[in-house]
Parts: structure tokens; sequence; C-alpha cells
């Protein structure tokens, strides 16, 4: 059965292939960049839901879920538990809940790697949006396809 | 180690499904442990606080609101603890016997031992933030063990009225927590204890009435005592512990710790004294008139909670010593006759005293204990229950205020106490033996170790009164008293005017239990007062909020969509507006100096952008008019710098175009269904809220005091958030707590959507010929009702 939307329209759907892994790679970009130049979780998670609603909307609800893998609210609930559980460490040092721990991490070849619970807490944000966005468009293409 | 002590319960408690399913039948007895360490923990520290010593441990907790996670160990928490954990002990042996084969047992276990290491936390902490925590989580674990044969309709509405009754109770203790805490200038228990009576405090009446609905809602006081023998709707093991050593006695805990510090005032007199008073007496003649066994238990339990009351009340020297033995007495009979209850329910199938009569021979064990705790009960020498009496008697004798009314009172109260002591220690086991549903045995050693062994306690202590007096009780009155108390407890007084009373109430008793059945055919009348009574209240009060939330989910939440905004919109505009207008002066700066050309352009389109939307003639239009808006203002944004935001808006709207579209199909045609009228209306309404958030905008731009914020976060955001976009640091660092908020939110809205989506059942139509006809369908209804769909 095809969707009303599922205009099947060739230049969509071989746009939306190629398109694809950039937007992600793009969101993904936005996400890292973040926190010295425009960007960050939420803008990178909401461009990551559109990627994938443009399969959505090139080529079916199936194809778009069965790229996704997992079940979009399952990306929430990790969203979620990385976010809530970025307030923890600080507890460990002895410090109030929620401040922020850096780390400093010295590769052999790439040079030095900071990470922080900001990270974690952005990438749970990111997951926690995109978690989100797809579960509301998923279960509404879901109801336009039985 | 304190601290150990009370987690630890939780932890066990969530470990506790899993174990069962492991351990099978042994679950109880390898969960008592725990119970039994702690009690063998404290019991090591009796030679320290009997001495008079006390010992705390404090971690910070909310250091910058002052809330910390202490506990404080005294006579009186020692006392609790013991009676929590000792009892305790029992309780999860019996428990897992007798429950046993129960599909949900693991989760029982989980509830019991949620409620003990709650029960803990409450009397230990010395925080009164902490010990509000401690205070609701018994509340709400207890409503688990109330409710827990959910299936039950009625057990369902019982376990939701204790908890109705004591949440409110706990919402007004709350309120008298935070004034105390001011009035004292410390939330520590020890701190305030230290310091001076706050009786003279201008915050004292107040506090006090708050304070003691809290205790008197919690402790069952009349007129809040309906709920406690309704809670007996819980399983067996749950009423002998709630009504032992716990729950209920949290607020006579409460009114014992507070008393150096509350106590000793007129209104404190009076009222704790008369509610006590009454409480004993509306308790005790239910019980007389009540033929369920447990239920005969749950209003001496009320009685026995009104005489606590009453003697704290009072608050001298003697009463304090006299409620610490009363309780001590109280928590070893009553836990004993609960759980015999139980073997009676579980071993020979009765629940009414008129079923059951000449068990002796089939149960002798469970004789044995019955009537040791049961005498005990009725005061009889020389069990501990006797000194209990004595000092309450002599207590009341040498009281400040009342003393012939409330010894009146007593006298009577105890009256139908040794008729109830009478019903327990005889009915079941003497006469002619009755065929009871189950051949009838004693049980085994899981079920009966309890009751054995707090009856035999009940006889040590009665026999050696001084080993209780000199380890814990002297030592629990000094801190319900405040300073050191002295007295001594004697199992013979000499021939007194108590002893007299005693021996009257006695044969009294014991010639109205010959009369029982007479007794309650003559007082039938008390039934027909009930109608009357606490309970109708609040049955009434619960009726009314039902049909009020009723009334108003009709007004307000009707499912109009339209109706839902004018009513938010509206009530924005009237509350903003009221306060706009009653600013001194309103200064609307309006500057169009330096407007550049592209913004000028940019606002022209906008508001062509809005004219075409509220004009157009098909859904599709008007969402993509409503899209094209939302880019024009990201362009306005990036204008301003705050590319972040500007990136943000444009995906926002990318995205609700999106959703619009896969919802706008589900959309009936777009057709001009409502008046003119209520268009004017709509506009009218539109135009003022429009008009309102523009002038506040203004508002906040001219005021400069708004700066302060924003360069804090620009001076630190490399230096301690390490990144150069202020947007995101706030975001994830400065703000991080705002923005973990909103993601949850985000998750409900999806995780709402969803069930909404799947949990529909044909309710809406799915094929667009069904659709169409409901359509029209709703089209003609509302034609003929005159409701816009």
């Amino acid at each position: 059965m095809t969707s009303r939307f599922n205009m099947r329209s060739l230049i969509l759907s071989t746009g939306a292939t190629l398109l694809l892994p950039l937007l992600i790679l793009f969101s993904l970009f936005l996400l890292l960049r973040g926190h010295n130049e425009p960007g960050g979780g939420f803008i990178g998670g909401l461009v990551a839901a559109a990627a994938i609603s443009l399969k959505l909307f090139a080529e079916d609800y199936r194809a778009a879920r069965t790229m996704l893998r997992v079940h979009p609210l399952q990306l929430v609930g990790v969203g979620l538990v990385l976010a809530a559980g970025a307030s923890l460490p600080a507890l460990f040092v002895g410090e109030s809940f929620f401040t922020a721990q850096w780390w400093t991490l010295n590769l052999p070849i790439l040079g030095s790697l900071k990470l922080s619970t900001p990270l974690i807490f952005d990438i749970g944000v990111y997951l926690g949006v995109v978690g989100s966005v797809l579960t509301v468009v998923f279960t509404l293409a879901e109801a336009e396809h039985s | 180690m304190v601290m150990i002590a009370v987690l630890s319960c939780f932890v066990l408690a969530a470990l506790a499904p899993r174990l069962h399913s492991l351990t099978g039948r042994q679950t109880g007895w390898l969960l008592a442990l725990l119970p039994a360490a702690i009690f063998l923990y404290f019991a090591s520290l009796i030679p320290l606080i009997s001495s008079g010593e006390t010992v705390r441990h404090a971690y910070q907790w909310l250091p910058s609101m002052a809330i910390q996670f202490s506990f404080l160990v005294d006579g009186l928490s020692l006392l609790f603890v013991l009676l929590i954990s000792g009892i305790g002990f029992f309780i999860l042996a019996y428990a897992g016997r007798y429950q046993e084969g129960h599909p949900a047992l693991g989760r029982f276990f989980l509830f019991l031992l949620g409620f003990m290491g709650s029960m803990l936390g409450l009397v230990l902490s010395d925080n009164l933030i902490s010990l509000f925590v401690f205070w609701e989580l018994t509340t709400i674990s207890s409503f688990m063990l109330i409710g827990f044969n959910h299936e039950d309709d009625d057990t369902r509405k019982k376990a939701h009225q204790g908890l109705m009754v004591t949440v409110f109770g706990g919402l007004a203790l709350m309120t008298g927590f935070i004034m105390l805490g001011m009035a004292a200038g410390s939330f520590e228990l020890s701190e305030i204890l230290a310091g001076p009576s706050l009786t003279e405090h201008s915050l004292y009446l107040p506090m006090l009435g708050l304070i003691l609905l809290g205790a008197f809602t919690k402790s069952a006081q009349t007129p809040f005592h309906f709920w406690l023998p309704n809670a007996m709707a819980a399983p067996t093991p749950v009423s002998a512990y709630l009504h032992s050593a716990t729950m209920v006695k949290a607020g006579i805990y409460l009114l014992a710790r507070l008393h150096p510090t509350l106590g000793g005032s007129a209104s404190w007199l009076t009222i704790l004294t008369l509610i006590g008073a009454l409480t004993m007496l509306t308790g005790i003649i239910l019980a007389s008139r009540s033929t369920g066994i447990k239920r005969v238990l749950a209003y001496s339990t009320v009685m026995a909670l009104g005489t606590l009351t009453m003697l704290l009340g009072l608050g001298t020297e003697k009463a304090a010593l006299a409620a610490v033995t009363f309780l001590l007495a109280h928590a070893l009979y009553k836990g004993a006759l609960f759980m015999i209850a139980g073997i009676l329910d579980h071993e020979a199938g009765v629940k009414d005293f008129r079923d059951v009569s000449g068990l002796r021979r089939l149960m002798p064990k469970t004789t044995l204990a019955a009537m040791l705790a049961a005498l005990s009960l009725a005061g009889v020498i020389p069990l501990f229950g006797f000194i209990g009496k004595e000092l309450l008697l002599e207590a009341v004798l040498s009281g400040s205020r009342w003393q012939l009314g409330l010894t009146i009172a007593t006298v009577t109260a105890n009256i139908f106490v040794v008729l109830v002591g009478a019903l327990l220690a005889l009915k079941p086991w003497f006469g002619k033996t009755i065929t009871t549903p189950k051949a009838a045995h004693d049980p085994g050693p899981a079920l009966l170790a309890g009751p054995l062994t707090l009856a035999a306690l009940g006889l040590l202590f009665g026999l050696m009164p001084a080993i209780p007096a000199d380890y814990l009780l002297r030592a629990a009155a000094s801190a319900v008293y405040g300073e050191p108390v002295s007295g001594t407890l004697a199992l013979w007084h000499g021939i007194n005017l108590p002893l007299m009373l005693s021996v009257l109430s006695l044969s009294l008793g014991l010639l109205l239990y010959r009369f029982w059945t007479g007794w309650r055919e003559h007082t039938i009348f008390i039934e027909r007062l009930s109608q009357f009574g606490p309970e109708a209240g609040y049955n009434k009060l619960m009726q009314g909020l039902v049909s009020f939330s009723t009334w108003q989910t009709k007004t307000l939440q009707n499912g109009n969509l339209r109706h839902y905004l004018i009513t938010t919109l509206a009530t924005v505009v009237l509350l903003v507006g009221w306060a706009v207008l009653r600013l001194d002066k309103i200064a609307l700066n309006i500057d169009f100096s330096g407007l550049q050309l592209q913004e000028v352009t940019v606002v022209g389109l906008l508001l062509i952008t809005v004219l075409a939307a509220v004009t157009a003639k098909s859904f599709l239009v008007s969402v993509a008019l409503i899209g094209a808006l939302g880019f024009g203002v990201a362009l306005i944004y990036v204008f301003f710098s705050a590319v972040d935001v500007g990136i943000t808006q444009v995906l926002v709207e990318t995205i609700t175009v999106l959703l619009l579209v896969l919802v706008l199909y589900r959309l009936p045609e777009f057709r001009q269904l409502s008046s003119r009228a209520n268009r004017a209306r709509d506009a009218t309404i539109a135009l003022l809220s429009g008009g309102l958030i523009t002038v506040l905008i203004l508002l906040v731009t001219n005021a400069s005091s708004m700066n302060s914020i924003s360069s804090y976060f620009l001076e630190k955001s490399v230096s301690e958030g390490y990144g150069r976009n202020v947007v995101n640091v706030i975001l994830v660092d400065f703000r991080a707590l705002d923005t973990l908020g909103e993601i949850f939110v985000l998750a409900l809205v999806a995780i709402g959507v969803y069930s909404m989506m799947h949990l529909r059942t044909g309710v809406l139509p799915v094929t667009n010929a069904d659709k169409r006809h409901a359509v029209q369908k709703q089209r003609e209804k509302s034609a003929k009702t005159g409701v816009k769909p």
C-alpha cells in the first residue's frame, strides 16, 4: 500500500539517498562543534531527525523505520539516561550536583582529546531530540500507513 | 553506621523481589537477618545512651539550603529503633510464612523493607526536612502495603483513604516544620531542642496547629481515627507491624520529640489532653462493640494512641515516663496479638470472635502467647502492661489540670480495655469447642516465634521492670521531658489509689465481658450515630472533590482547541495586562534611528505573510505561510547575531511543517465554520495578546537591570565553561538542569503522542470513506446542537 504523500519522486528519492549520509554527518558535526561554534545537541538532533524524516517522505515509513534499526523511543530513553547521568560524576569528586567535569586524554598520534560531562549531556540531548521528534513523526506516519 | 542501617533497608528492598525468586520459602528468615543486625548494632549503643549521651552523624546534602542528612540517636530514637527492628525481625519471618505462595510476595517484601527503612529514617533523622521526607515515605510505602491486595475494590478504597488522610496531614506538617525551622533558626532537631522553648514565639500557634494536624492524622486521633481500622484491609503481618511499633506511632514520636520545644503551653496542654482523652474513649468504646478480631485490635490501638497523646499533653516528668512505658508495653502486646489474630485466620480460618471458642487444647502454644499478651493489655499484675497502667493513672492523678475528669475518662477506658483483654485472652480459647473452617493447630516457628517472644518479654519486663527502666525507658523519658528523669519502675507500689482504681476497672470489665452480647445490643445506637461521624464527612468531601473536578474538567478541558487557546490567552491578557497597568509609569522609548534596510524589508515581508496566513483558503497554504513566518523570524535572529537561535528556529519550523503535513491529512476539509461574531472575538483576543507581548518586550528591553546576568555568562563562558559558544555553554553547563527538564518534557510529549495514537481503539476513523462519513455526521450533529466540532 502506498501512502498518499509517497509520490515516489525519482528526484527526491535519489537526492535523499545522496543527502542522507551527509545530513547525518552534518548533524554530528553540529553536535561536536557546538561548544565553540554555532551548533549543539539540540540543533544537531533536529537536523538528524529532519534527515530521517526526509527518508520517510522520499520512500516510505518502513524504509525509514528499518534504517533507524531501533525504536525511536529507545533513543529517547538512552538520551535521557545519558543526560541525567552527566549530572552524577561531580558528586564523586565531592562537588555539587551537575558541576561540569573535564578530562583530557592524550592520544598518541591524534593529539589531546578533551572529554567532559557537558559533552555527554549534549549527546544525551541529541539522542533525546532525535528520538522524540522521530517518535512523533513515525507514529503519525504509521497511522497514515495502516 | 547509622546511615548505613537506614539505607541498607532500601537497598535490600530493591533486591528483595530478585532474592525471593532465588531463595523461595526461606526468604522471610533471610531478609529478617537485616533487622536483626540493625537491632544488635543499636543494642550495642544502649550503655552509651542510657548514661545520657547522644550520638549524632551528619552528612552534607544540600549545603546551600542548610539541609543535612543528619542522624541523632538518643533515648527516644533508640527506643523506637529497637522496636522497629526487633518487631520487624519477627514480622519478616512471619510474613514469609503467612503470605507463602502469594504470587507477588517479592513485591510485598520490597514494600515492607522500604517501609522499615523509612520508619528508621524517620525516628533517627536529626534534620526536619529529612525527617519530613521519611515521614512521607512511610505514608507512601504504607499505602502500598495497605493496598497490597489491590484487585479488591474495597481494599483499594481503604488504602486510598489512609493515604488521603495522612497526606493531608503531611502537607500541614511540612508547613509547620518550615515555620518551626524559621522560628528556631535551625532545621537541626538537636539544635532546636537545645535552644529555648518556642511557646512565646509569634508563630507558635500556627506552627503548633499545623504540626499537630500532621501528628494527629498519622496517629489516628479523633476525628481522624477512622482510617486506622480501615487500614486492616492490609495483610495481617502489615497490620501487626504498622499498628504495634511503627506507622501510627510516628505521630506520637513527633509529639514526644518536639515536646521540650513546643510543649508546656496552655494550648498544648488543652489540645493534647482533650483530643487524647476523646480518642482514648472513642477508640475503646468502638473496640468493645466490634466483633472482628483485627477490628477490635485496631480500635484498641486507637485507644492506646489517644492515651499516649493525653500523657504527652500532661507533659509532667511522671507523664513522660508513663508515656514511654505504656508505648513499650503496647508495642509488645499489640504486636503479639495482631500476629495471633493472623494465626487464627491462617490456621483456623476465623476472623470473628463470635465464630471461635475452645481452641485451647488444639492450639496450646498460641493460647499461652495470647493469654500473656492479652493480660498485659488488660493491665493484669504481674505483666508489663500493669506497670504501664499504674503509671498512667499516677500521671493523670498528679496532672496539673482536670485531674478528676481525666481520671474518670481513664478509668472508664480501662473498664473497656479489660473487656477487650478478656475477649482476647478467653473467648477464642476457653468454653465449648466450635468447629472452625480449617482444622485448628499450632503453627510452625515462623508464625509463633514473634507472639511467644513478645508476650514473654511482657512477662519478663513485668517481673523485672528495672531492666527496661535502666537501659532504655529513663533515657527515652528524659528525651521527651527535656531534662533527666529520675523515676523508676516497680511492680508493687503498695496499696494506693491507682491500685484500687485498677481493681475497680478489672472487676467492672470482667462483669461487662459476661454481658458482652447484651452490651453490644444495647449500644446499637452508636452505629446509627456513625452516619454523622467523621468518616461520613470524609466521604462527602471526596465526593464533592470528584464532582468539582468533573465540573471544572468539563468547563475548562472540554477538548475544543479554540476554547483552550481563548482561555489561556485571555487569562494571560487579563492578569499580565492588569499588572502592566498598575505600573507607575510606562516608559516606552521607541527609537527608529539606526534601522537598516534589510530589517525593514524582513519585517514588511513578515507582516504580509501574517495577513496572508490568516486569510488563507486552504490548510496547506496556511501551513506553508506559517512556516515562512518562522523563517522570517529566524532571519531577524541572524541580523542580531543570535546564530544559534536562528538555526534552531529554521529547524524547528522545518520539523513543524513536516508534522503539520502529516496531521493535515487527518483534518476535515478547509471550511468556514465559525460565525462572524466568533471570528471578531478571536481577532480581538489575538490582537490584545499580541499587543500586550509587544508592550512587555518594549518594557523589558528598556529596563537596564537585566544586563547583569548575560554579562556574567559572556564573561565566564570561556573561563569556566571552556566554550566560546555562550548559548551552548548556557544550555549544557550553566543551565544544564533546565535543559534536562526540557528534554524530559520533550520525551513526555513523544510518549504522549505515541500512546494516544496507539491506545485509541477505533475512535478515529481509519479509511478515507469512513472519515468523510464521520466528519459529515459530526457536522450534522453540531449543526443541531450548536456546538462547534
